[in-house]
């Protein structure tokens, strides 16, 4: 069973019926969910069920066109101030980890920092530094991220979210792009951050992962969520047929 | 396996090597190899039997040191020259310095400047000009080495930079009873200043035309690009008839502008246009994933271009800028169409003269040389800059 | 932050400079006031400067007559509109930009291969040749070809090549080509040979897609198009070449005839010649442009991985088929936008045409803004001349280009 001992019973994202179109493709139809804070949620489905844009609408990296997403009490609307009140509450870490090339991966972690929390550049090094450190790659803080590898990256990115000290950290496939070697090194780390209490919501295929760490599995298929979960009863006891299909194909290999 | 210790002393067969082997593998690899070179050399050797005849016997030669002063800086007048060489001499400083305190590209640079100056002090110019050139490769010297390693001058150096561009005009314009009008600008001195000045003021109109492009705001939008697609639609000096024709037109009543500062203008305009198209190219080139991971971490969009966007954008596309650089360069010669001396049109004028007509080769030839170096020297520095940057290995 | 009052919402109301729908249209709005206001400003002051002036805006000006005359192109007398004469400038621009694509694409991409040729000697002379001729304002190169032309010599002492060409100081006369007695005639051969093609390709196309394919499912049945162009490439063409060559044969006479420059009084009549404008202009776009073009051409071919002339080779083809099957069908998507655009800036650059005293389209509209004072509507029309011609060519080269890339996906 997944430690809920840091879960409690306040919200900290509401949904309601949550609708996103791309032109004519209805991508999310009707969300509605609840996450509460300290709750580590895994988010599976086949690809093109709109897990990704669902994480994504959260800190509106794409515009939800009808219903409501509220985020720590603020609500994602059309208000300039809340987009980034919210981006600053949320992390994320994407697939293809996305850091930027041009600056140091030190630089990488202390842009947010400086230019958006106004901190010092000496503060934001330090605490930089010391994220990296609680990463295990405090030695790469000056290499850029082209020279380390796909694991150290996403280990950066990890950090780079982590440095604007979010309550909620959203992760978009975080293994997909890496070496099998590497999995496991950026899965640890983010089970460290479970552990510390953090609100997670994960967008993974890494069934292992989620049965460890998640206090529930949403499984998504064609915008809706046709299925949700604790890990025991979404693994061992699925109830609907798509969900079936699924489970037995993720865990063949 | 057990013959791995053997095999590793054994030697390559022997292979040929040295200048025969160079000449083979070369010039005379295959049969039709060989014909093509044996033309090659047949073709060589007649033009540069031609052009050396003609250098060296035919050409009047009289008529570039005669003309060498209005060539370099028009009708400046000479007891007001110490202004262009003082400018000169403060370039030369700030160009020592960065060389010593920013070493790689900076310093190609320098060299590359440094290089010009040196064949000037070698070709049979005028002994004044060459006094110049070799003072100045002195201060750029000693300045590199003074310069050397200070880090904490960064900051002043820069400074200076920005500082150096008011300083160069009002320097050379003068003031109260010593002021040298732009009519008098030409040469040599206007085409460089024409250039330096297209290229600064067009680099960041250009960065907003692209931004202006790429917008999601559907006017700004399209009125950037009606701007960028009619600019590049017809030929400069269509623009730059207007701009001596037209502007006064629209301009209110008593209004006039200088004839150097609507060249200018229109320069910058023009080339405004080429240098969005360039950045937008470098723009277009980022995925969409840096953009979003700016905004994750909640920079506004204003950040978002100027530490994640346009750094990279523009170091992908400096090639295409340097590019840009250079054609602006050479198109400053088209500014005579509408009356100003620069180095072509200094030439034309001088060719108009009785006493040295009929000497357009020499002339034109002498120009195309000046250009060359220039133009040559900027693709040079732009060439080094591609191999660091790595562009293209990835 | 909010960790007090998480469960209070803050939506309800958006204040309107933080929402980003209004934002959004009021930036807009700005930028459009502040481009009307700038364009009211321009206006206003035109108006002020015209009749400062004392011109009268209107293009009833170009009915009258010009009283100029034009050195070349399509007949054009005195006595004749501006409308005409601005007519006779677009066409010069457009026969120069033609001709002078030609000869700069055939140039270029000689030495675009030459600069990949594994002979050294060749290599190196390809290399000078584009560095020279690219880092040279074309000013200056068109000036200096126009300068050579004033010391060839008289007519009488022309440079002539196998007696058809012929180079003195007005210009160069050259033998060519011409409709001749015979020409009518073939022109029937040539009608009747097209409409028998036509006839037999659709015929085909009929054929092959009802009988032929009649076993196949309907899916994997061709289209009728791609029949037509199949039927168009396999029986239409060399039907047509075969009655077009019958043709020649039968006609009584000659269809065509070539003509030679002949000296007669002081000049040379018969065949074509370009005057010494032309020429200059011609060598100096055309050589300018090829430093571009040849560029192009090398980094375009350079630009298909080497993994795929490997590939290519592990294939077993043979290096001229590597080229021809594998590297060229690449590099042509790469090399047509950078081309494209080389083609538009020779047709630009034909503006410096003024400089020698070619009439193109700009030196035409010069002279009538000089002799009318109309400058507006001149100058619009010189650059409407110009977009046109920019953007159709761009507009066929996109086309072109979608059409080869979409084959190569």
């Amino acid at each position: 069973m997944a430690e809920n001992e840091n879960t409690t019973n306040d919200p900290i994202i509401i949904c309601e019926d949550v609708h996103k179109w791309f032109d004519d493709f209805h991508v999310l139809k009707g969300i509605t969910t609840t996450f509460k804070k300290g709750e580590k949620a895994v988010i599976c489905g086949p690809s093109g069920s709109g897990k990704s844009t669902f994480i994504r609408t959260i800190n509106h990296l794409e515009e939800h066109q009808r219903g409501t997403i509220i985020v720590d009490g603020i609500e994602l609307s059309n208000d300039l101030r809340n987009i980034n009140l919210i981006r600053q509450e949320v992390g994320m870490v994407f697939q293809q980890f996305n850091l930027f090339p041009h600056l140091t991966n030190l630089k990488n972690i202390t842009l947010g920092p400086i230019q958006v929390r106004k901190m010092s550049k000496s503060a934001a090094e330090e605490a930089a530094l010391a994220l990296l450190e609680r990463m295990d790659i405090a030695d790469q803080a000056y290499k850029y991220p082209a020279e380390i590898s796909g694991g150290q990256q996403q280990r950066v990115a990890i950090a780079r979210a982590l440095a604007m000290e979010p309550k909620i950290m959203l992760f978009d496939e975080p293994t997909s792009a890496l070496d099998p070697e590497m999995i496991s090194e950026v899965l640890d780390v983010m089970r460290e951050l479970a552990h510390s209490g953090m609100t997670m919501l994960v967008v993974t295929h890494e069934m292992g992962f989620a049965r460890e760490v998640a206090d529930r599995i949403m499984f998504f298929d064609e915008g809706v969520v046709i299925e949700e979960a604790a890990p025991a009863d979404f693994f061992d006891n699925p109830q609907h047929e798509r969900t079936k299909l699924f489970i037995s194909q993720t865990l063949q290999h | 396996m057990e013959n791995l210790a053997f095999t590793q002393e054994v030697k390559p067969p022997n292979t040929q090597k040295g200048p025969v082997k160079w000449l083979k593998d070369n010039l005379f690899s295959t049969w039709y190899n060989s014909i093509l070179t044996c033309l090659g050399l047949v073709i060589l050797f007649f033009v540069f039997k031609s052009v050396f005849t003609w250098v060296f016997t035919q050409a009047n030669w009289k008529v570039i040191p005669a003309n060498l002063q209005i060539l370099s800086i028009g009708s400046y007048p000479l007891e007001q020259i110490w202004r262009v060489s003082s400018v000169i001499y403060g370039l030369a400083v700030l160009l020592g310095l960065s060389a010593g305190i920013w070493n790689g590209l900076t310093r190609q640079i320098t060299v590359a400047i440094g290089c010009i100056g040196a064949i000037i002090l070698l070709l049979p110019f005028h002994i004044s000009v060459r006094e110049h050139a070799l003072i100045a490769n002195v201060i750029i010297a000693v300045c590199f080495a003074i310069g050397r390693d200070r880090d904490n001058w960064k900051r002043w150096v820069v400074i200076g930079w920005v500082l150096s561009f008011p300083w160069t005009m009002i320097m050379l314009h003068g003031f109260g009873a010593d002021t040298v009008t732009t009519t008098n600008w030409g040469g040599l001195l206007l085409t460089l200043i024409l250039a330096a000045i297209g290229i600064l003021a067009c680099f960041p109109l250009g960065v907003l035309l692209a931004l202006g492009r790429r917008s999601q705001l559907p006017a700004i939008r399209w009125v950037s690009t009606i701007y960028i697609e009619t600019v590049r639609g017809v030929p400069l000096i269509t623009l730059l008839f207007m701009g001596s024709l037209l502007l006064p037109i629209f301009m209110p009543g008593d209004f006039q502008l200088d004839k150097v500062i609507r060249a200018m203008v229109v320069l910058t305009l023009f080339s405004a246009a080429y240098m969005a198209e360039n950045v937008r190219g470098g723009l277009q080139a980022i995925p969409p994933g840096q953009v979003e991971a700016a905004q994750a971490v909640g920079l506004t969009y204003p950040k978002t271009m100027l530490f994640i966007d346009l750094p990279q954008a523009l170091r992908s596309v400096i090639p295409a800028i340097v590019g840009q650089f250079i054609a602006l360069f050479k198109d400053t010669s088209l500014v005579s169409v509408v009356g100003l001396l620069d180095l072509l049109g200094i030439g034309r004028s001088i060719l108009g003269n009785p006493d040295w007509q009929g000497l357009q080769p020499e002339v034109y030839l002498f120009i195309a040389v000046i250009y060359f170096i220039f133009c040559y020297a900027m693709s040079f520095v732009s060439q080094k800059v591609e191999a660091d940057l790595g562009i293209g290995k990835h | 932050m909010m960790e007090d009052n998480s469960h209070k919402i803050l939506s309800d109301k958006i204040p309107f400079y933080r929402d980003i729908r209004f934002l959004k249209v009021f930036f807009q709005i700005l930028f459009v006031i502040g481009i009307i206001l700038l364009t009211g400003f321009l206006y206003v002051n035109m108006l002020n400067g015209l009749s400062r002036q004392g011109i009268e805006l209107g293009l009833n000006f170009l009915n009258s007559e010009a009283g100029f005359e034009l050195s070349e192109g399509i007949d054009f007398e005195p006595s004749e509109t501006y409308l005409k004469a601005f007519w006779v400038g677009i066409v010069n621009t457009i026969k120069i930009s033609i001709i002078g694509i030609f000869c700069a694409t055939v140039i270029g991409f000689f030495f675009g291969i030459a600069r990949l040729s594994n002979n050294w000697l060749i290599r190196q002379i390809a290399s000078v040749y584009v560095e020279c001729f690219r880092n040279i304002p074309l000013l200056l190169q068109i000036l200096f070809w126009y300068a050579l032309t004033r010391v060839l010599p008289v007519v009488r002492e022309s440079i002539s090549f196998f007696n058809s060409i012929f180079i003195n100081n007005r210009g160069v006369y050259f033998a060519f080509v011409e409709r001749a007695d015979g020409f009518n005639a073939w022109l029937w051969y040539l009608l009747s040979g097209s409409i028998l093609a036509i006839f037999v390709v659709l015929g085909f196309a009929a054929f092959r897609y009802f009988f032929r394919f009649r076993e196949l499912q309907q899916t994997a049945r061709p289209s009728f198009i791609s029949n037509i162009t199949f039927g168009a490439k396999w029986a239409a063409a060399p039907i047509f070449l075969i009655v077009a060559i019958v043709g020649w044969f039968l006609t009584p006479e000659q269809p065509f005839a070539v003509t030679r420059p002949a000296l007669q009084g002081f000049n040379f009549v018969g065949g074509m010649s370009f005057s010494p404008e032309f020429s200059a202009l011609l060598i100096g776009l055309a050589v300018y442009t090829s430093a571009f073009i040849a560029e192009v051409v090398r980094s375009g071919i350079q630009a298909v991985v080497r993994g795929q002339r490997e590939a290519a080779r592990a294939v077993g083809l043979k290096e001229s088929q590597v080229l021809r099957l594998v590297v060229i069908p690449q590099a042509i998507p790469i090399i047509v936008p950078p081309l494209t655009s080389q083609y538009l800036n020779l047709a630009k650059n034909s503006s410096l045409a003024i400089f020698i005293g070619f009439p193109d389209l700009f030196m035409v509209g010069e002279t009538m803004i000089n002799q009318t004072g109309q400058s507006i509507p001149v100058f619009a029309m010189i650059m409407v001349s110009y977009l046109i011609m920019s953007l159709t060519t761009s507009a066929f080269m996109n086309w072109y280009n979608r059409r080869i890339t979409r084959v190569g996906k």
